[in-house]
């Protein structure tokens, strides 16, 4: 049996970084993921590698542009208000096709909020979040185990697109401690011979998203719509649960899906089948594997710790003629598996139609 | 008619540097960006640092800026330029980035970025073309309008109780101790852009030597948004905008000061 390590989930992500041969980190602190922040600090200049502490987030994200136009491997990690921040350099990013992780521990919002931990920024991160039609990729983790695994996917779907990366945990997630088993180190990076590397033995390279007349920049936007339709031909990531014998099913990801499974668990206990379905991927989301579900399943609750963001992709997977029931919460208060069998007890109580 | 070919001529005294490329320019009439993008390719030719040099372009007027250079180059977010040029640099020391950004870029948006630059003593270079006002969203009020002048946006001209004071940037920066070489120079006639020159390439060899960031402030007409033809706009730099922004060098660490020094030495051998 490998070795495991206690870990925190912010440092899981620090070293899944440094795993996956993060070549630059750049970063604001802000709770709850200052950990990551302070563990690169010690960590980048022992492996020889850059850390900055920037002087806000959006220097942080144009650093990341930098760094991935210089052809490295680059990274920033945030919460909530200092991703608002990011969204018009992620935007640049993928109009000038730059890899790049951006790792968020979500927290309370809107505003300032609290630094408890929330999964409020769905709909700004799943759907682009900035200017322009993009897309990015957003891995949720729901353990400290994901949290590094999923950091490092990032760091090579973000190379495999040309695109950033979103890891998108919680506040949760992020202070949660448990054991975790030490992945390989990457050991070959992918060459990139567009990088700006400077012109030597070769013709100039230019990076950029602009185009002075406006006929000439649909060709770039529907090179990236290409990639997005592989993203989500290929990336979809989900984990489905007790689904064979189910007749409701809880929908959840990241840490919500972690008291939707101790719910499921209980529901089980009483007697009630209860399945779980819980994306990895939010961008790609597992429609199909939803649709699917929705062939031979009425019921679905969708668990979130945000006011009914993801319940609308969930909508529109399952189809208006199922019924979607949402348990939450928001604003950075945990959501109880108590709450998740209370609501479950109470949809399959309701008759059909009711 | 006689024509030449050029192997007829003793010596060619002028010609297109290898680093500017055969690429038209996007500017107005009479604006000064065109003199400056030439000069630093000049630089960057007798520097030999073309497979070094990097141009992180700003949004504003010089936006295609690494269409007019002939090595490599990037664009970077609005005011956004110096953390791109702070990375490029971290990751690849051997490289050689500039930003090259306007008024509003540097003095408005992006304030934060060249300060905090400036201050971490970033070894990069910045060309910063000062021309007053903002040239390419058509002419309204930068930081560094002067008080009672005209803009789009300060239609009875710029008044303080509305709209503050023009910001002096060399000044400011250069009480920053991670400034190594900050100067003020600009482009209203053929002496100043010598200076300009000057300037520019000490600037450039700061960063070759690793002594920390290097800034040069370049004066620069935009007669279409001054509303004055361009001779008159040249006029018009000299009498209003160089008693507001004095020309000069505003800091030169003493490692920077030895590079102007062995410069001396070698021209009077
Ligand atoms: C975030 C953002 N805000 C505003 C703009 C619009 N914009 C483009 S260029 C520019 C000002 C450029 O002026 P300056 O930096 O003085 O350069 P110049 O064009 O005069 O050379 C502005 C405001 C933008 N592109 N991005």
């Amino acid at each position: 049996m490998s070795k495991k390590t206690l870990m925190a989930g912010n440092i899981a992500i620090a070293e899944g970084a440094i795993l996956a041969g993060c070549q630059a980190y750049f970063g604001y602190p802000i709770t709850p993921q200052n950990e990551i922040l302070e563990h690169m600090s010690k960590r980048m200049p022992e492996e020889g590698r850059v850390f900055v502490q920037t002087e806000s987030e959006l220097a942080a994200i144009n650093m990341v542009y930098g760094a991935a136009a210089a052809g490295c491997r680059a990274m920033t990690s945030t919460s909530s208000p200092g991703f608002s921040l990011e969204q018009e350099g992620i935007s640049y990013m993928s109009g000038a096709e730059l890899p790049g992780v951006i790792v968020n521990v979500m927290r309370g919002g809107p505003g300032l909020g609290n630094i408890g931990g929330a999964q409020g920024d769905y709909f700004q991160s799943a759907k682009g979040g900035g200017h322009g039609d993009y897309r990015v990729i957003n891995l949720a983790p729901a353990s400290v185990q994901e949290m590094m695994d999923l950091t490092m996917l990032a760091f090579e779907l973000a190379d495999k697109y040309r695109n950033p990366v979103v890891v998108l945990a919680d506040g949760f997630l992020g202070q949660a401690m448990e054991p975790v088993v030490m992945r390989e180190p990457v050991t070959e990076l992918p060459s990139k011979p567009w990088a700006i590397t400077g012109a030597l033995g070769r013709a100039k390279n230019i990076i950029n998203s602009f185009e002075m007349d406006p006929v000439n920049f649909p060709p770039r936007v529907k090179l990236l719509l290409r990639k997005f339709k592989k993203m989500r031909r290929n990336e979809v990531r989900y984990e489905g649960l007790n689904l064979g014998d189910a007749s409701l099913v809880i929908v959840a990801y990241g840490s919500a899906s972690r008291s939707a499974l101790t719910a499921m668990k209980m529901a089980r206990q009483e007697g009630i089948p209860v399945g779980l379905l819980r994306p990895i991927t939010l961008f790609p989301f597992p429609y199909e594997a939803l649709s699917n579900l929705a062939q031979r399943i009425n019921d679905f609750l969708v668990a979130e710790l945000s006011s009914g963001q993801f319940i609308e992709d969930v909508k529109l997977a399952v189809g208006l003629d199922k019924r979607v029931a949402l348990v939450n919460q928001y604003g950075g208060v945990p959501l109880l598996a108590e709450e998740i069998l209370e609501a479950i007890e109470k949809m399959i109580k309701q008759p059909v139609g009711g | 008619m006689t024509k030449f070919s050029i192997s007829e001529l003793d010596t060619v005294l002028y010609h297109r540097p290898e680093s500017l490329e055969d690429y038209p320019f996007h500017f107005c009439p009479g604006c000064g960006h065109g003199i400056v993008f030439r000069l630093i390719a000049e630089i960057v030719d007798e520097l030999n640092i073309k497979e070094r040099a990097v141009c992180v372009a700003c949004v504003g007027c010089s936006v295609n800026s690494y269409h007019y250079f002939n090595f490599d180059g990037l664009e970077s977010a609005h005011g956004r330029a110096p953390a791109v040029a702070t990375a490029i640099k971290r990751c690849h020391p051997h490289l050689v980035p500039f930003t090259y950004q306007g008024d509003g870029d540097l003095a408005a948006i992006g304030t934060a970025e060249i300060v905090h630059a400036c201050a971490r003593g970033e070894n990069i270079t910045t060309i910063f073309v000062n021309n007053a006002v903002y040239g390419m969203t058509g002419g309204q009020m930068a930081p560094t309008t002067l008080v009672g002048m005209y803009s789009t946006s300060t239609p009875g001209g710029r008044k303080p109780s509305l709209s503050g004071y023009p910001i002096r940037v060399c000044e400011m920066l250069s009480t920053l101790d991670g400034t190594a070489y900050v100067a003020r120079v600009s482009v209203h006639n053929p002496a100043a852009v010598r200076k300009t020159k000057q300037a520019i390439k000490l600037a450039f060899r700061t960063q070759l030597a690793n002594l920390g960031m290097s800034l040069v402030e370049v004066l620069s007409p935009c007669p279409v948004n001054w509303r004055l033809e361009p001779v008159k706009a040249l006029e018009w730099l000299v009498k209003h905008m160089l008693p507001q922004y004095p020309l000069g060098e505003f800091k030169v660490i003493e490692a920077v000061a030895a590079l102007k020094k062995g410069d001396r030495l070698c021209t009077k051998k």
